[in-house]
């Protein structure tokens, strides 16, 4: 595989003209519909506050706040496991799946899972897994990864569903009735809801002093995913505790309202305990995976940390005008967008996807519109400072891999002439009289003007010229 | 292997951590949502409503002939319902024979007939709810061993009765004032309208897991 490079996926998703129709169409009315929620500005910036509040108030509190859960979650009957990494994390998984002789598995939608990429390892197992959203059930089919956090398949419309399940699922035909495609899906999918070993889901928020686990869904297949199958494992990035059960009505309000622009989802599913003596349905175990994989080194750092305040709804892409063009997949990434590029280089280091914090105007659409405000342009630029810093200058993994010894070596140029009134004189005369005879599409100044113009320069220096009219020189 | 796991990551958060504040969290943008009784029955109906949930008023008493004349044009061959319950029993004493054309009454509770096979076959399903919420316009349940999770998830048809006194203004109000953090069920639901997805380009289709109607008596 080749090294993953947001600038050539940009380039390639740019010409796709279906693709960028389709984005297009879909970001506009996630806008639109998000604008309607929030017509009260006043409530929304308050909301905001209280968010971010209880999103920072949990993250300085999560050693506490993870040992809690974990005792409550015991006392109800909840198994926790914990994983440094993500093969740790898919290791737990498929022991605990073994263990109940398990070989078919059903998945409600988890990004967390995406990042582990559990399907691929427990395949390689031998172990069936289906992903039950429908979204997710699609872009499986496709095998793509999804483009969007929140809606998977975004990319495709229905003419391109169709022809896929038409393709995938025997004795389907081709239709673009979308209700008749979910009826086929449904059709499918409810048999195997019924004898599934194992349900597998993600985790949108855990409460501490309930150990309560809660999934947020639209369709009912993450309801099903824990409750049909005997087995239920629930997989979570450990950033994703809050302290009380009272914290988590203002988050769900910011979150569904951001995603989709809808009041609420659904369903809200809270989960805190496995079947209990007499009860007629529900897993017989629940255990709950809780995942590190990078987060507490990202904890640690108080400028990177409000990284971790992130709960997922999706507004920073679904607004960024990088991202509404060239759409997820472009990002090569489990989680693209604004959000992608601060979290991802942070867990997989700068020297594997330090790429991903350039791709970006720094605009700032995303800070105005996330939830939890989380200042995502001024991670990107310290996420920028550090790709290039030298090495061992910085604390993401990773930090200094995109230094190039050009590169620092003019800078330091632009610092000594910058440095000396003397140098800065005689050198931007000198640039006057030679600088446009300087090549643009060869030598240092290539990479440079690859994306932009080279200016042209004036005839005379600024100085020169002030100069001239008289203007003394202080 | 788990544990040094968990001791190595929690070392690593402390460390790191060292002396951050909490800041503390005014709810007050929440505890200001306060409607009148009648707005918050208005409020859940139109806000159910607009999700493509059916909502009906009813008296205390008249639920159970609302409900015949809602199924008896409905191709809903059964009705799973929770006997032992208040609502259960109510339904029971007045549920005319077969040949009135009605549905069929099925119960959660019969003995040698597994719940899981029956809840996966049946055509519609009544359960009670503990609240709603008027702000998102959403049922409250809290599932029982009469009453199974499943209940108002795998049937095509989900009926829900509703009391409207039950109708709290926020999400965040029911919580609090009925003290949820003291002890929660196995399971905690909040429903707010039938199953639906808009994975296929953004064209809203009802049903794809769950219940493809949700219909919500409310009495008052
Ligand atoms: S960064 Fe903010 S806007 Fe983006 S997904 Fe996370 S919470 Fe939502």
């Amino acid at each position: 595989m080749t090294k993953a490079d947001f600038r050539a996926g940009a380039a390639r998703a740019v010409g796709d003209v279906q693709l960028r129709s389709n984005f297009r169409r879909a970001m506009d009315g996630l806008m639109e519909k998000r604008a309607a929620q929030f017509a009260d500005g006043e409530e929304l910036e308050r909301l905001r506050t209280l968010g971010e509040s209880i999103r920072s108030r949990s993250l300085a509190r999560l050693p506490e706040l993870l040992v809690q859960l974990e005792n409550n979650c015991r006392e109800n009957g909840i198994q926790v496991h914990w994983a440094e990494t993500a093969e740790d994390g898919n290791r737990i998984v498929l022991d605990i799946l073994k263990r109940r002789n398990a070989k078919t598995l059903v998945k409600g939608k988890s990004m967390v899972s995406e990042e582990m990429e559990l399907n691929h390892f427990l395949e390689a197992q031998g172990i069936e897994t289906l992903e039950s959203d429908l979204g997710e059930y699609i872009i499986q089919l496709a095998q793509e990864m999804p483009s969007h956090i929140v809606m998977p398949v975004i990319h495709r419309n229905t003419a391109q569903i169709a022809e896929l399940m038409e393709r995938k699922i025997a004795g389907v035909s081709y239709t673009e009735n979308p209700d008749e495609l979910c009826r086929i899906a449904r059709k499918v999918l409810r048999e195997k809801f019924y004898k599934a070993d194992a349900g597998i889901s993600g985790v949108n928020f855990a409460v501490a002093e309930t150990g309560t686990l809660c999934l947020v869904e639209n369709e009912g297949n993450g309801r099903m995913s824990t409750t049909a199958p005997k087995t239920h494992i629930a997989v979570m990035g450990i950033e994703k505790v809050v302290e009380h059960l009272q914290d988590v009505p203002p988050l769900l309000s910011l979150l569904t309202r951001s995603a989709t622009g809808q009041p609420i989802t659904t369903y809200f599913n809270m989960i805190s305990s496995p079947r209990r003596p007499g009860e007629q349905d529900g897993p017989q175990e629940v255990h709950l995976v809780l995942l590190d994989n990078g987060r507490s080194r990202i904890l640690a750092d108080p400028e990177l940390r409000p990284t971790l305040r992130c709960i997922r709804c999706g507004a920073c892409m679904n607004h960024c005008p990088v991202y509404t063009r060239v759409g997820g997949h472009a990002y090569q990434a489990v989680i693209p967008g604004p959000i992608g590029e601060i979290l991802t280089p942070q867990l997989r280091g700068l020297d594997v996807r330090g790429d991903m914090p350039f791709g970006s105007t720094l605009c700032n659409a995303c800070v105005e519109v996330c939830p939890v405000r989380i200042p995502i342009v001024d991670i990107l630029l310290r996420l920028r400072a550090e790709a290039n810093s030298p090495e061992q200058g910085g604390s993401v993994k990773g930090a200094g891999a995109k230094r190039e010894g050009k590169e620092a070596m003019a800078w330091k140029g632009w610092q000594a002439m910058h440095a000396s009134g003397a140098v800065y004189n005689g050198l931007s005369r000198l640039l006057a009289k030679t600088g446009n005879m300087m090549p643009g599409s060869v030598g240092p100044l290539k990479a440079w003007t690859a994306t932009r113009t080279k200016p042209r320069f004036a005839a005379r220096t600024l100085h020169q010229m002030t100069r001239k009219r008289g203007i003394p020189d202080e | 292997m788990s544990d040094q796991s968990r001791n190595r990551i929690l070392e690593r958060m402390r460390e790191g951590l060292q002396a951050t504040p909490h800041p503390g969290s005014d709810f007050s943008v929440l505890a200001e949502k306060q409607w009148p009784p009648e707005a918050r029955v208005k409020m859940l109906r139109q806000r159910l409503e607009s999700v493509n949930g059916q909502v009906h008023l009813c008296s205390r008493e008249g639920w159970v002939a609302e409900l015949q004349n809602l199924l008896s044009g409905k191709a809903v061959s059964n009705l799973l319902y929770a006997p032992g319950t208040e609502h259960g029993s109510e339904l029971e004493r007045s549920w005319p024979g077969d040949d009135a054309g009605l549905p069929s009454l099925l119960s959660t509770m019969e003995e040698d007939v597994d719940f899981r096979e029956r809840v996966f076959d049946v055509d519609a399903s009544l359960t009670g709810t503990i609240g709603g919420i008027a702000e998102t316009g959403t049922l409250i349940l809290w599932p029982t061993p009469r009453e199974p999770r499943l209940m108002s998830l795998a049937p095509p048809v989900h009926v829900a009765l509703l009391d409207a006194v039950n109708i709290h203004n926020t999400f965040w109000e029911a919580i609090n004032q009925r003290q949820w953090a003291d002890g929660m069920p196995t399971n905690a639901l909040l429903i707010s309208g039938p199953s639906k997805t808009a994975d296929i380009e953004q064209h809203l289709s009802y049903g794809v897991h769950g219940p493809k109607e949700l219909i919500v008596l409310i009495r008052e």
